[in-house]
């Protein structure tokens, strides 16, 4: 793990710079299925200089936590990036640190609900109730990929995990599921269509929006610049699923990388714009479903692995 | 050329009785459904002579345990179409309020009926397993429309729950065919009982107690072994008592053939002490839940079909114990004296009108000669000397408690003494008391009295007299099960 | 061949927790085409006339007939389109998920032999026969109760996979010959089990009883 400063650059640049732009994508893919124009690409980039302009205010309510925690979450998420192979290697590995790339995650869904809870609003505790309950149930199947993934490559590192394809030469349909399983997970974490609707205030349908209403100024741009590093965060994690990025960094592979993620970005955009969203009773049993998929693909990695 | 001729025969009578619809053309339906029978049961007889050839090609063939189950399905087919005549002139002329069945179904009777004794004659005419598979389903679909013969919601439930319970039993059959088809893999053996029986050394015994299993529950099912009976009282008691007739007598002997094929590859393989036991278990609990339900029973349609599912325990426990002459021999008799019985019962309901056991009183005298005979049959059927099924079950307890299995036997004589009380109580019940004036007296057809009287002679001759060519085939067919003779 | 049995076990739990009747009948026909294809894999040639004639038939009874024919008997019948169990769908979910891995564990107990098929196989014949169980029992319509049935078959037939090459065609033919009529007699009974009650719902038949 020796310090190349090229890989490091390139690594935060995408970090940091690109993942509001594929926000913008999804919400082109969006706007182009109802046929208007949609927002610009790069709207994302003028809300977050626009709010982190302002001055924020704070209820009278609220403690340090509601003040300390969407800078913090959005560290956490950077935090979390170095670990995920993006271009190339992952900037920083160990073994197990599949774990801790999970804890972090998990930290930073911990502090937006404390956050929330802080706020004293009953609105804000529903919304955060209900990002528990969904919470939970992607988080278990979450844990269970990672496992099946262990135990597919045998690697214990997520830069070693998506080196499979030098382990397998031929794609299992281990993959598929667990890419299916991971999306879902995707849409569930990141409040895309099927499971909540990012651009509705409704309290009947809001599960993440609600928790973030007291939020304003440079808070909500954090908020908000965290949340589009989390969904590039995991659309990279689905795309490697896919298909890994292996071997070291070039223009070439660069080029080919950000492809697959407004691929991907592109996907979501489709998926949102053909489904309604579901009832709110019916989104665990989504996420069952979702569980008893992984688990089918750990039973059949092991038996994979045992014959 | 006879076996081909005699699955083919009523299958192609029965598409083209299939045109044949309306309600004012029955009676050449009736006639088609006499010719069929007939045919079948001249082709079934001339087979006994010798020169004629029981085999067509390696699938379809007959061996002494085959031709038995044929020429009881025949005689019973071509008595019950006799019976048809009068049966269904009476039934479709009911005084009744509600006028009678609506058009339906019932132009389906007579194609049915000819499908199921083509799926019949396939089943015993072959070893082949999964053409025994083939044979035995469609003996299912083929009698379902029978089942629901009487279109009302009771005869709609009946149909449903026999169609959907024997479905999945009988797809466990075809899985437990698999697993046998399994234990034989890497040995080169077809899926013929000779050819397991052949290479029985070699074959997995794993597999193959797997697939007993499976074959025991699935064919069980349809064979109304208890727990898998539920349908068995609903369609037997809802059906058109003809049906019935075939349903008891016939159709149950399929799937306990099925079984008895099953049994022979297990016995070959040395796996004869676990088969027998699962055999006896199940035998024993039909017993006991038949005891239990005949006890309580108010509909003497539905205790008839309990007696079945008491029979087919008899049978299963018989093959469980090792006593394969006397179970054969229980086939006959018992298939000959439900047959009766269930005949009789279907006059009875003509002429009361009710299935209900405390509605019918005086029957000795109201209806003399149907009363005389259900009498005969009543007797026979709760196993009471000088009749064939007390001669059968006499033959099973001693060479079950020759062959040391006491318990079971105790416990056969138990219930076989409950089922006897219960039994005759309801049916005395019903056959005595003062002669009633009914609404729907009707002149009685000779064509409705001539299958009984047959049976009820058959099954009082077979209680004094087994002719000696009988033994001889009976052992014949009792040896292919491997059991002590 | 893994693929299409993953998808086989895939559409199983896709009927397990879909509420609505069309999308389970669709995906008990895409189950029969994926199962159909199965076996021409297993020749060693494509142009093999027993796996040929036998993939065209299955494929044309399972894909086409049945489904169509129960599409028929759901718009005659003028049947809810809802499933209505009487175990909720999260339930049933949960019991799919423990059925495959009761499937999956007992896998040792079943060391068949199963060339040219993958080892998969078992498990996914074991865990489609017992959610086609599961599916009978939970579910009160009787058109959920034949698709239940149908996916039993189906994973019947995923078991005889393996040895289905100790099969003559006939036999095949005939085993599917009695699905088709199976099927048929059952949608028969449906459309007069809607007729006499209004409605489907199995529990409604449970008038025939030993004691009144």
């Amino acid at each position: 793990m020796e310090f190349d400063p090229v890989l490091w650059g390139l690594h935060l640049f995408l970090l940091l710079v690109a993942p509001p732009f594929f926000l913008g994508v999804i919400a082109k893919t969006k706007g182009w299925f109802v046929g208007r124009n949609g927002p610009p690409l790069l709207q994302l980039y003028y809300d977050l200089f626009k709010l982190f302009r302002k001055g924020a205010v704070y209820s009278k309510t609220t403690s340090s936590i509601f003040r300390m925690a969407p800078a913090a979450i959005f560290i956490l998420l950077i935090f979390a990036g170095l670990f995920l192979p993006i271009g190339g290697a992952a900037l920083l590995y160990f073994r197990g640190d599949i774990i801790l790339f999970a804890y972090l995650l998990g930290f930073t869904r911990f502090l937006l609900i404390l956050a929330a809870m802080d706020t004293g609003s009953s609105f804000e505790g529903m919304g955060a109730s209900r990002e528990v309950t969904f919470g939970a149930l992607s988080e278990l199947a979450f844990f269970l990929l990672l496992v099946v993934l262990v135990v597919t490559t045998g690697a214990l590192s997520l830069n070693g995990i998506f080196q499979w394809e030098s382990l397998h030469s031929t794609f299992k349909p281990v993959f598929l599921l667990l890419f299916f399983s991971f999306f879902l997970i995707l849409l569930t974490e990141n409040s895309r269509i099927p499971i909540d609707d990012p651009a509705t205030h409704l309290e009947l349908t809001m599960i993440h929006e609600v928790m973030i209403l007291d939020t304003s100024g440079p808070d909500l741009g954090f908020i908000l610049y965290g949340a589009s590093i989390k969904l590039f965060l995991f659309m990279t994690f689905a795309v490697s699923l896919l298909w890994p990025q292996t071997g070291g960094w070039s223009w070439f592979s660069l080029g080919f990388f950000l492809l697959k993620i407004l691929g991907v970005a592109v996907a979501i955009g489709v998926v949102e714009s053909s489904n309604a969203r579901l009832r709110l009773i019916k989104i665990p049993q989504l996420l069952i479903a979702n569980f008893v998929v992984t688990i089918f693909a750990l039973l059949v990695a092991i038996f994979g692995r045992a014959l | 050329m006879i076996l081909l001729f005699l699955i083919t025969i009523p299958a192609l009578l029965g598409v083209a009785t299939l045109f044949i619809s309306g309600e004012e053309k029955r009676k050449t339906r009736r006639r088609i459904l006499m010719l069929g029978a007939s045919l079948h049961f001249a082709g079934t007889l001339s087979l006994y002579f010798s020169g004629v050839s029981r085999k067509w090609n390696d699938y379809i063939l007959l061996d002494p345990l085959g031709l038995l189950f044929l020429s009881i399905t025949s005689l019973l087919f071509f008595l019950v179409a006799i019976y048809s005549f009068g049966y269904f002139y009476k039934e479709h002329k009911p005084p009744t309020k509600e006028g009678g069945t609506k058009e339906g179904v019932r132009h389906l009777y007579t194609p049915c009926m000819l499908f199921f004794l083509s799926a019949m004659s396939l089943t015993t005419m072959t070893t082949h397993l999964g053409l025994l598979w083939v044979g035995i389903e469609a003996t299912t679909l083929a009698t379902a429309p029978l089942i629901y013969y009487h279109h009302h919601e009771q005869a709609l439930e009946a149909t449903w729950k026999y169609l959907l319970i024997c479905s999945v039993g009988i797809a466990l059959a075809l899985l437990g065919v698999f697993f046998i088809a399994a234990a034989g893999k890497g040995s080169g053996v077809d899926l013929f009982v000779e050819s397991f029986v052949e290479k029985a050394a070699i074959l997995n015994p794993r597999w193959l107690r797997i697939g007993f299993i499976l074959i025991l529950v699935g064919f069980g099912t349809k064979m109304g072994l208890a727990p898998m009976h539920t349908w068995l009282p609903d369609a037997h008691s809802e059906a058109p008592s003809p049906v019935s007739a075939l349903l008891s007598g016939a159709l149950l002997n399929a799937a306990f053939l099925g079984i008895l094929r099953c049994y022979q590859i297990c016995f070959a393989a040395h796996l004869a002490d676990f088969a027998g036991t699962l055999l006896t278990l199940f035998g024993l609990v039909s017993l006991f839940v038949a005891a239990v339900f005949i006890t309580a029973q108010r509909d003497y349609k539905r205790m008839l079909a309990y007696s079945s599912v008491e029979h087919m325990g008899i049978l299963s426990l018989g093959i469980g114990v090792g006593a394969g002459f006397g179970s054969l021999l229980h086939v006959i008799s018992h298939s000959l004296t439900k047959c009766l019985l269930f005949l009789l019962a279907g006059q009875i309901v003509l002429t009361y009108r009710t299935k209900k056991t405390t509605e019918v009183h005086g029957l000795l005298r109201t209806l003399p000669m149907t009363g005389i005979l259900f009498t005969i049959g009543g007797l026979a059927i709760v196993g009471f000397p000088p009749f064939s099924p007390f001669l059968s079950e006499f033959l099973i307890l001693k060479e079950g408690f020759a062959a040391g299995h006491s318990v079971a036997m105790a416990f056969y004589l138990i219930f076989l003494g409950i089922i006897f009380v219960s039994m005759s109580q309801i049916l005395f019940g019903m056959l005595q008391g003062e002669k009633r004036e009914l609404p729907h007296k009707m002149e009685r057809t000779y064509l409705m009295m001539v299958a009984p009287v047959f049976l009820a002679a058959a099954i009082f001759l077979f209680g004094f007299y087994l002719p000696a060519p009988m033994v001889v085939f009976l052992n014949s067919a009792a040896k292919l099960l491997g059991g002590p003779l | 061949m893994e693929w299409l049995i993953t998808g086989i076990i895939l559409t199983s739990f896709v009927v397990l927790g879909s509420s609505r009747l069309a999308s389970s009948i669709r995906m008990v026909a895409l189950q029969g085409g994926l199962l159909s294809i199965l076996p021409v894999l297993s020749r060693p040639s494509f142009f093999d006339l027993h796996g040929l004639t036998l993939f065209i038939i299955s494929f044309f009874i399972k894909t086409v007939a049945i489904p169509v024919f129960l599409f028929r008997s759901l718009k005659q019948a003028k049947i809810q389109k809802e499933v209505e169990p009487i175990v909720s769908l999260h339930l049933s979910l949960v019991g799919g998920g423990a059925i495959l891995v009761m499937a999956f564990a007992s896998l040792r107990a079943f060391p068949l032999p199963t060339a040219p098929f993958p080892p998969l196989i078992i498990p996914a014949a074991l865990t489609t026969v017992l959610i086609g169980f599961f599916l009978l029992v939970s579910r009160t319509k009787a058109i959920t109760q034949v698709i239940g049935f149908l996916i039993l078959e189906n994973g019947v037939f995923l078991f005889g996979m393996t040895i289905i090459s100790d099969f003559p065609l006939t036999v095949e033919m005939g085993v599917l010959l009695d699905l088709l009529v199976g099927v048929f007699v059952m949608g028969i009974i449906i459309y007069h089990i809607n007729k006499t009650f209004d409605h489907i719902d199995t529990q409604a038949l449970s008038k025939l009883r030993d004691v009144e």
